[in-house]
């Protein structure tokens, strides 16, 4: 590899061609202020935060995207710096909403961060001000443009990384707002609610619709029997709300501290995934053996459906008719549960945490009521739960309860590694292949389908067959992948996809970590991982052996795809029009 | 294809053939929005949503790109346009020669706002940024007529012309 030296702050450093200035100041150890860049996702140079003077330049310099050459010096700390930066920090917070005492985004905002940073003790600047309307119609975004910063993040989230490109900048100058068309609501435009836009978000302007209320007037509502379930991926990433490593798999913090908020019940929402694994298996299965609709796609990630029902709507028959695991969980808590445990569903509340903003949708989808009853009543992100662990004075170290409740018990493995891009394939190859040759497979680990590779491939002899899978997450990997097998260019029998970039683990609705850490240290691999450890601890690693799953099959709906598991595991999809002409 | 008339199954709008062509001319040029943008508002006077839809689907672009685009440039617009469009410039220099007094002359002669078009379809008014003679300062275009020098007493005068 081609190196250049040079020197920042006359610090010599020694770094490969091509890095920018930002890249090289951070192996020189010497941080570079930060605001609208975001590693592969945003390198605009457009918020003038990381000014750099070069020497023999005409002018100062954007770090960010500014390449190193050979003897370059770069001073990151000269007066001309230092008042450009803190001019231009003050003129963004001018016609910046304030109110950082009622932010969710409080103390964990970069901005914020910034302001301390740089010292801003006063603002001169008394000009003219924006003052917006707040897009509150989406059941999973609020989108609030008087806290936008104009960073643009969220727009090379929406359209470049998920080509779902609801966002956009529009008019200019001081008129700029980044918003729908029309400044049109989110719920308006074929947004799939994945969240990733809040995710990336510096500042409070983007955030989960807050759902907390409903949850703690359940909890206080004497005849009800509330039950939190819990994703996968929120034991992968809730420690990083209360200051643990990440990808430290807090389990049993997290299952007490529900129990301690008031908590009837806390299942794991895993268990449902080793239901889902044994309906779409045997649905895969099916499909092969007697000639359906292949290939058979996911069907867990709401985002995704939404993006597949407004983009591909030739696909929708290839979609798997299994419910997501959350609303095949709250189908059987309401039904099944019920009956067993002598409890009126109509008293049953159930909550479930979820790494995702669209499950909110998802709930609220009119399908989702098979029981007679509305499957999921609130959905909590895992950030909303860790404001209510917060809010209660919960100690988040406290581990007393190792397991979560009988009669859901522990789930398998299988069901844990669905948080991840490629679990759900995962699971559902040690599952169909043990089926199909009937004998225990010596590896459960297909390592092919793991990582982050946007669109990974793999290809399984099982028995006598071979089964052909692709893995493909983030929106705009799926689509790729879609054109593909729409062009026969590809062809495969099963294809998992998931919404988000790195799977649930990275979902719209995980704790939040800033450009300086997201964009040096990948958080899609680290919260990974807690998952794959989890899953090689555990006993049961297969979701055809989860005892609880065996038991619903035997007490309830007698096999996988029985009329009664269609009734209240599986569901339809509609196509959505985008943009309909008014 | 879609047509968006209405009326009549049998007829076609003729514009909804032009911007056909229009996009067939470009598709698969690299850039191309700004000059089918340019085109479709020969063709309709004014880009109105379902136009961006059509360009948006047929050439593979977002809307929220091409809407973006259409709200940056002031040339584009979203309103239909009057026969005679008045453009005053707002420019550094037009500004300091007194061109927000010939606006506000143009708004009350005409009774409407920038942006906005008179009743009978005549006059649409538009703020535009320098139109590049600033040695005429202040300008005012009335579709390809250009006047230089205008004091606020003139505007009627000039109106008269067109009526």
């Amino acid at each position: 590899m081609e190196m250049v030296t040079l020197t920042i702050d006359n610090k010599k450093v020694r770094v490969p061609k091509g890095y920018t200035v930002l890249q090289a100041a951070r192996e020189a150890k010497i941080e570079i202020p930060t605001l609208c860049f975001l590693k592969d996702i945003n390198e605009i140079g457009a918020c003038r935060m990381c000014l750099v003077e070069i020497k023999g330049a005409k002018k100062l310099e954007t770090a960010c995207v500014y390449p190193v050459s050979e003897g370059m010096e770069v001073y990151t700390q000269t007066p001309q710096v230092r008042e450009a930066r803190k001019v231009t920090l003050e003129l963004i917070l001018s016609n910046h909403d304030r109110s950082c005492l009622t932010c969710v985004r409080s103390g964990n905002c970069e901005l914020q961060k910034l302001a301390e940073q740089l010292q801003i003790e006063e603002l001169p600047y008394e000009g003219e001000t924006h003052k917006r309307p707040l897009d509150n119609f989406s059941p999973s975004i609020i989108r609030d443009p008087n806290k936008c910063i104009l960073c643009r993040r969220c727009v090379s989230m929406c359209k470049e990384v998920q080509t779902v490109a609801v966002i956009d900048v529009i008019e200019r100058g001081f008129d700029t707002i980044i918003s729908p068309i029309y400044e049109k609501s989110l719920n308006e435009v074929p947004c799939v609610n994945c969240g990733q836009c809040i995710t990336v978000c510096p500042v409070g302007a983007l955030r989960e619709k807050n759902d907390t209320e409903k949850v703690w007037d359940a909890l206080a509502a004497e005849d009800l029997h509330v039950i939190a379930v819990t994703a996968p991926a929120i034991r992968a990433a809730l420690g990083e709300e209360f200051g643990f490593p990440m990808g430290t798999p807090v389990t049993s913090n997290m299952i007490t501290a529900l129990h301690n908020l008031g908590f009837d019940k806390v299942f794991d929402v895993d268990t449902a995934a080793d239901l889902t694994i044994m309906e779409e298996g045997t649905e895969l299965l099916n499909r092969i053996k007697e000639g359906g609709k292949l290939p058979l796609i996911t069907s867990c990630s709401p985002g995704w459906i939404k993006f597949c029902e407004h983009n591909f709507p030739e696909f929708l028959d290839n979609l798997s008719t299994c419910k997501s695991p959350q609303q095949m969980f709250g189908a059987v808590l309401k039904t099944v549960y019920a009956e067993r445990m002598g409890i009126d569903p109509a008293k049953i509340f159930v909550v479930s945490i979820m790494p995702c903003t669209a499950k909110k949708f998802e709930a609220k989808r009119p399908e989702m009521t098979s029981s007679g009853y509305p499957d999921i009543d609130v959905v909590l992100t895992t950030r909303e739960l860790a404001r209510m662990i917060k809010e209660a004075g919960i100690d988040f170290n406290e581990t007393t309860r190792q397991h979560f409740d009988d009669p859901m018990g522990d789930a398998s493995g299988a069901g844990v590694i669905f948080g991840a891009t490629g679990g759900v394939m995962e699971a559902a190859l040690r599952t169909v292949a043990e089926v199909i040759t009937g004998q225990p497979l010596s590896s459960l680990d297909f390592t092919e389908v793991r990582g982050v590779e946007g669109i990974k491939e793999a290809t399984v002899d099982v028995g006598e067959m071979e089964i052909k899978a692709a893995v493909a997450h983030g929106l705009g990997n799926a689509r790729k992948l879609l054109e593909r097998v729409k062009s026969g260019e590809a062809k495969y029998h099963f294809i998992e996809i998931m919404a988000c970039p790195g799977g649930c683990v990275a979902g719209g609705g995980q704790p939040i970590q800033p450009s300086q850490v997201r964009s040096w240290i990948d958080i899609r691999s680290e919260r990974a991982n807690a998952l794959y450890k989890e899953d090689k601890k555990l006993p049961i690693r297969k979701s055809h052996e989860n005892p609880t799953v065996q038991r619903l099959y035997d007490i309830y709906f007698s096999s996988p795809g029985s009329p009664k598991a269609h009734e209240l595991l599986h569901t339809h999809y509609t196509p959505r029009e985008n943009y309909p002409e008014e | 294809m879609s047509s968006t008339c209405s009326c009549s199954k049998e007829f076609v709008d003729e514009r909804e053939e032009r911007l056909t062509e229009v996009i067939e001319k470009y598709r698969g040029v690299r850039g191309a929005l700004i000059p089918v943008l340019h085109e479709a508002q020969e063709i309709y006077g004014y880009l109105p949503f379902h136009v961006q839809k059509r360009i948006s689907e047929e050439m593979q672009i977002p809307m929220g790109e091409i809407y973006g685009v259409i709200t940056f440039y002031t040339q584009f617009s979203l309103e239909p346009k009057g026969e005679y469009q008045i453009q005053v410039c707002l420019g550094t220099a037009c500004y300091v020669k007194g061109a927000n007094l010939i606006l506000e002359k143009f708004k009350e002669k005409l009774g409407i706002d920038v942006g906005g078009c008179t009743e009978d379809g005549k006059f649409s008014l538009q703020a535009c940024r320098c139109v590049g003679a600033c040695g005429l300062a202040p300008v005012v275009m009335i579709n390809e007529d250009v006047y230089g020098g205008l004091k606020p007493s003139e505007v009627e005068k000039i109106l008269k012309k067109y009526q």
